[in-house]
């Protein structure tokens, strides 16, 4: 299974990729192939800011509903509209196309205290 | 991300701590390792470990709808009645009218419980005069005996067989051709819900079910233990040229659930009654089972709630437990089971409604995690039946 070495990871199964102050989120790959086929992302939170450790949207599989929790605190600036009409990129690409939320950091500092790759790998047991 | 309620909630991550933190024991069907080996994802499910996917939910679906696949449904719980007063007790215990079964026919029944509700649902097969199968569900087995041996002031021979069978439902447009090389019967021309009881895939003493959970058609076939691991690799040799796979419990209830087919303990519990659950079809008041008074009841009377399926107008997919309102906001009732339909690609599900909703075309609204999104009454099945 893919963690790239190169991006933050949650307990929550998030992945964050820093850009400048801006961060970009998706779920990992552990976490599509536990819930399976997406077929709905919902993000009501667009233009608002959420809290470190908030329910930004939700991911809907065949089989269950996932909350999404904000990895950091920040201003969701725009989501990754190609999954309105293609939620299985999550499946095939969920570290690329398949990225769910583009925010702005409050603080990008805090992003150290995320989770390595290393980390998240030991968590999952994959 | 994390798991909010739904009937599958222990598929996925929460599975591991639910095992680790229950003391009752998981049973294995017989071919655990196989399923393992195929890949498939393992959950306990009614108390056994089953295969919940292969690959993908989706295209197990699929593969079910428009070629044939393989459910492994060795879980289920057979029950064998015999004696001269066995259709006598099943006519008290089962709410269908199985005098009128011949031998080689099925039947759908319930069995109502003395408080209103439905012990179980289940298949009766006639195997003969004086001989029955009744064919249950894994997580009701214990429950389901203890009732029927309570009920058996009539001195009929019980055998719980439910160890020694398994169970695979072949099912897809396909299943008839891909198993025809195993058996000398035309499965053709088999009509649904009959069955023989004969040589399939060199294995005596096989039943071949002309029944099924999905609509698509196809074949239950009930293997002896023993027979389990040849017969499943004959079966998927005879399909290899049709496409034949392995398929999931996943794709099983979106399969289910687009036929409008009730699942015990989400749809239909100890408290629901028959009538209230759509299941008058089967609930035959020409006889008297248990609760026959209150069943006549609510029979002459009318139900205050009822069963309905429902399809999502507004985006979003209904899942079990979500609440469901009228347009000024209260509550009307309650989703019992929800998906996105694969086949359709909306959101449909059932729920019991006030009976004042229940009615085809019905406009309501499904809280769907905080927000009220209208969906509309339907006649089910929500996908036309291939059978």
């Amino acid at each position: 299974m893919n963690f790239p070495s190169e991006l933050k990871y949650t307990a929550e199964h998030e992945w964050l990729r820093l850009e400048g102050d801006h961060a970009i989120i998706g779920i990992t790959e552990f976490a599509q192939k536990e819930l399976g086929d997406i077929v709905f992302i919902d993000i009501p939170t667009i233009g608002t800011v959420v809290g470190d450790g908030a329910v930004f949207g939700s991911v809907e599989a065949v089989k269950t509903v996932s909350d999404l929790f904000m990895p950091l605190s920040g201003e969701v600036l725009a989501f990754n509209t190609a999954l309105e009409s293609s939620p299985e990129l999550v499946n095939t690409d969920p570290y690329g196309k398949g990225w769910m939320v583009k925010v702005k950091l409050a603080d990008t500092a805090a992003v150290s205290g995320l989770l390595s790759a290393a980390d998240y790998q030991k968590l999952v047991g994959a | 991300m994390g798991n909010k309620a739904g009937e599958f909630i222990f598929v996925f991550l929460t599975s591991i701590k639910l095992m680790e933190n229950t003391t009752s024991i998981i049973t294995q069907v017989p071919l655990n390792d196989l399923h393992e080996s195929l890949g498939a994802k393992m959950v306990p499910f009614a108390g056994f470990n089953m295969p919940v996917r292969y690959s993908s939910d989706l295209e197990e679906h699929h593969t079910i709808r428009n070629g044939v696949g393989v459910f492994d449904v060795s879980h289920m719980g057979e029950f064998r009645l015999k004696g001269p007063q066995a259709l006598e007790l099943i006519q008290l215990i089962s709410s269908n009218d199985a005098s009128i079964l011949t031998n080689g026919k099925i039947q759908y029944s319930c069995m109502p419980n003395d408080k209103g509700g439905i012990v179980d649902d289940l298949l009766i097969y006639k195997i003969e005069d004086e001989e029955y199968l009744l064919v249950v569900n894994a997580g009701n087995i214990q429950k389901d005996w203890d009732w029927i041996v309570k009920n058996n002031s009539f001195e009929v021979e019980m055998t719980n067989e439910s160890a020694d069978w398994c169970l695979f439902a072949v099912q897809g447009p396909k299943a008839a051709e891909a198993l025809q090389s195993l058996t000398a019967t035309d499965l053709k021309v088999m009509e649904y819900y009959t069955f023989i009881i004969g040589e399939f895939a060199n294995v005596s003493n096989i039943i071949i079910s002309a029944t099924g959970y999905t609509g698509a058609g196809g074949f239950e076939i009930y293997v002896p233990k023993a027979f389990a691991l040849q017969v499943w690799n004959k079966i998927f040799e005879a399909g290899a040229s049709y496409g034949i796979k392995p398929i999931g419990l996943g794709a099983r209830d979106t399969l289910r659930l687009e036929m409008g087919y009730c699942l015990y303990g989400n749809d239909i519990d100890d408290t629901t009654s028959p009538l209230e659950a759509g299941l008058g079809w089967v609930t035959k008041l020409n006889k008297k089972c248990i609760n026959y008074e209150y069943l006549l009841q609510q029979k002459e009377n009318g139900v205050s709630k009822k069963l309905v399926g429902f399809t999502m107008i507004d985006r979003g997919i209904p899942r079990g437990h979500y609440e469901i309102q009228n347009e000024a906001g209260e509550t009307i009732g309650t989703v019992t089971s929800g998906t996105q339909s694969p086949t359709l690609g909306i959101g449909i599900g059932m729920g019991y409604v006030h009976s004042a909703y229940a009615k085809v075309g019905s406009e309501i609204f499904i809280l769907v995690r905080g927000k009220k999104l209208k969906a509309q009454v339907v006649k089910m099945p929500f996908v036309n039946r291939q059978v």
